[in-house]
């Protein structure tokens, strides 16, 4: 199985817990200094950064190359080169919007709610709207193919995310209200999201300390 | 419509540095679009043409591409310089994201306030000379082969050559304790496109400079 290795909370993480939703992994947390620096000793960490994998005898770092990875190992990096360059456009945008989100809890208090109002209008203003368009205009269920692939995955996590910061801000987007359910509904992912599963909560400020304690970084975060 | 892929950016390295590095590597000529004004861009916005409102953009094999990974990771496929199986395609992928860390350093030197340049480039200095360098070091000495993966050359190989010429121009000796990255450089440089692509005349771009930091600005205000 898959060994996970990063904190216990989401970070850049969640992405590829939540691409592995349908097959089963493990996970181990960094807690302390000492973890992270016996992980950084043993040569485990290529670039002596979190997130690491261990995954078909490599101990795989990079959020992207790892995401990369796992998505054509699982098929879901769709058909050929072109359905992949739409896919990769696709996740290179919501990974885009989730960075203004990954960020968001180390930030001050005053500066939390500035970038809550950016999350809320990139999404709305240059995100959901493409997205939104590309179903309307194919009608399939699927962003890329007519095939469940990484980059619905990806649209998923998103607007789950930007919801926990404003609930409605689906309002505008049909095609994106009725993605979200069928999602939501494919049985890994379903499982994915009820409680028990290795899905992380939304991240506070335990998360924050436990993060700042074991890399020694992040302490005077600015927001975008 | 030549058929050849065409670039639209601002007339500087920037995000699109790395895709004509890679174009070029591959042997593949392309025609380039720059972006001189905010008219022009604004007007590419409203014609459609920029999937999430931003640049680099590429054009090719009819599609629009933008999102500078999505956009080298399918020159990589199409010109075989993505390794030969999966494991492979893993391994190119983590030395290239690594390696575009340290480039994103690189991006955003030339837009950090001047108070903040000489601490910067103690920075990339540090982080070449600590985290990126060592590792590509490590993995010429231990396989001894020419190219980082599979013996044979890849999109890692260009990215790579890419950066230490960048971080040579602002940290001159920084491969002073790398002796196999020396070597690496010198058989990169001298492979036949690369070399073209090093030579005046061809579309590589000088480093930023005012006049360069100045059309950014000007051409993506709010």
């Amino acid at each position: 199985k898959p060994k996970l290795y990063y904190f216990d909370g989401r970070g850049k993480m969640e992405s590829i817990r939540w691409l592995l939703a349908a097959a089963e992994f493990e996970e181990e947390f960094l807690e302390t200094r000492d973890q992270y620096e016996k992980l950084l000793q043993g040569g485990s960490l290529m670039f002596q950064q979190v997130p690491m994998v261990e995954i078909d005898g490599m101990r795989m770092v990079q959020t992207r190359a790892i995401l990369s990875y796992i998505a054509a190992k699982y098929n879901l990096y769709g058909k050929d080169l072109k359905e992949r360059a739409l896919i990769d456009m696709y996740v290179g945008g919501t990974d885009d919007l989730m960075g203004f989100i990954l960020m968001f809890p180390f930030l001050s208090a005053e500066d939390k709610e500035k970038q809550r109002a950016l999350i809320v209008q990139k999404a709305t203003s240059r995100y959901f709207p493409v997205y939104e368009k590309v179903l309307k205009d194919h009608g399939h269920d699927f962003l890329v193919g007519n095939n469940f692939s990484w980059a619905d995955v990806h649209l998923l996590e998103a607007i789950l995310m930007v919801e926990e910061k404003k609930s409605d801000v689906l309002s505008g987007f049909p095609q994106l209200q009725a993605f979200k359910a069928r999602i939501s509904s494919i049985p890994a992912i379903k499982k994915f999201l009820e409680p028990g599963s290795q899905r992380k909560p939304v991240p506070d400020d335990k998360f924050v300390e436990t993060v700042r304690r074991v890399l020694r970084m992040y302490y005077d975060v600015k927001a975008n | 419509m030549s058929g050849k892929p065409r670039l639209t950016y601002l007339n500087g390295r920037g995000r699109m540095e790395s895709i004509r590095w890679l174009l070029a590597a591959a042997g593949v000529e392309f025609e380039e679009v720059y972006l001189e004004t905010k008219e022009q861009y604004d007007k590419l916005i409203k014609d459609g043409f920029l999937l999430f409102q931003q640049v680099p953009l590429v054009e090719i094999d009819g599609m629009k591409m933008v999102q500078t990974k999505a956009i080298m990771s399918y020159i990589a496929g199409k010109y075989n310089l993505y390794g030969k199986d999966l494991k492979e395609r893993a391994l190119i992928d983590m030395y290239v994201e690594g390696i575009s860390d340290l480039m994103q350093m690189i991006l955003m030197f030339p837009f950090s306030p001047p108070d903040a340049k000489e601490k910067n480039i103690e920075s990339i200095k540090e982080r070449a000379t600590n985290r990126y360098f060592p590792v590509f070091e490590k993995v010429l000495k231990q396989h001894g082969q020419d190219f980082l993966v599979g013996n044979k050359f890849s999109w890692a190989d260009v990215q790579l050559i890419e950066a230490i010429l960048a971080v040579e121009e602002k940290v001159p000796a920084v491969l002073s304790g790398f002796p196999q990255l020396q070597v690496f450089k010198t058989k990169m440089s001298n492979m036949p496109t690369i070399k073209k692509f090093l030579q005046p005349g061809s579309p590589r771009k000088p480093p930023p400079d005012a006049h360069y930091v100045e059309t950014v600005l000007k051409i993506f205000k709010k």
